[in-house]
């Protein structure tokens, strides 16, 4: 992408939702949420027991600011599923509410069955 | 800076002329408000493309002056 050469930031992005089958953008870290959103999702993803890589972008303002633009979306937390985008903490409440969220990770293979 | 739920609910009216939009102040602080927006405009759309809309009609405001919009969206008969 044109993007990954005029934001470098956005090849880290793209590196890290290839390497790690889940991975949540959020501000904190898993043990130490910094925002209630933030500590939403996680609550979310460990009361479904899927495994997830926590990155901190509050130790990095270029990524807290590239992350938005990678993905024209405005907000964290923002939460990726096999390299997708699946959305920030609404969707993902929504999603959870609706017993969507374990299947969609299990179906893209991005959490053991249970 | 913080913004008022007319003027949210008149920026997502321009985009989405026909939404039926619903706005919750949570905390009276113009910082934190609830959205709900139905409109024929998400039919087809992933709940990311429909945010993606509504957070386009903000204009950028959004993450900015507007901290927090909780927000749910659907086509009118998903409701």
């Amino acid at each position: 992408m044109d993007s990954d050469i005029a934001n470098p930031v956005h090849g880290k992005i793209q590196a890290e939702i290839d390497a790690n089958d889940v991975v949540l953008f959020m501000k904190g870290t898993p043990v130490f949420p910094q925002c209630g959103f933030s500590a939403m999702v996680v609550q979310i993803l460990n009361h479904l027991e899927i495994p997830f890589k926590g990155i901190d972008v509050l130790a990095d303002s270029s990524l807290r600011e590239g992350i938005k633009e990678f993905t024209n979306w405005p907000t964290i937390p923002q939460l990726y599923v096999k390299g997708e985008f699946v959305g920030g903490c609404d969707i993902v409440r929504e999603m959870y509410e609706s017993n969507e969220l374990k299947d969609h990770v299990t179906t893209k293979g991005g959490a053991p069955a249970s | 800076m913080a913004m008022d739920a007319q003027e949210i609910e008149s920026l997502i009216r321009a985009a989405l002329p026909d939404a039926r939009i619903t706005i919750e102040d949570l905390r009276g602080d113009g910082d934190h408000y609830a959205a709900h927006v139905v409109s024929e405009a998400f039919r087809g759309k992933s709940r990311v493309e429909q945010h993606q809309m509504v957070y386009g009609a903000l204009q950028g405001r959004m993450g900015g002056v507007l901290h927090a919009l909780a927000l749910q969206t659907a086509p009118p008969d998903d409701v």
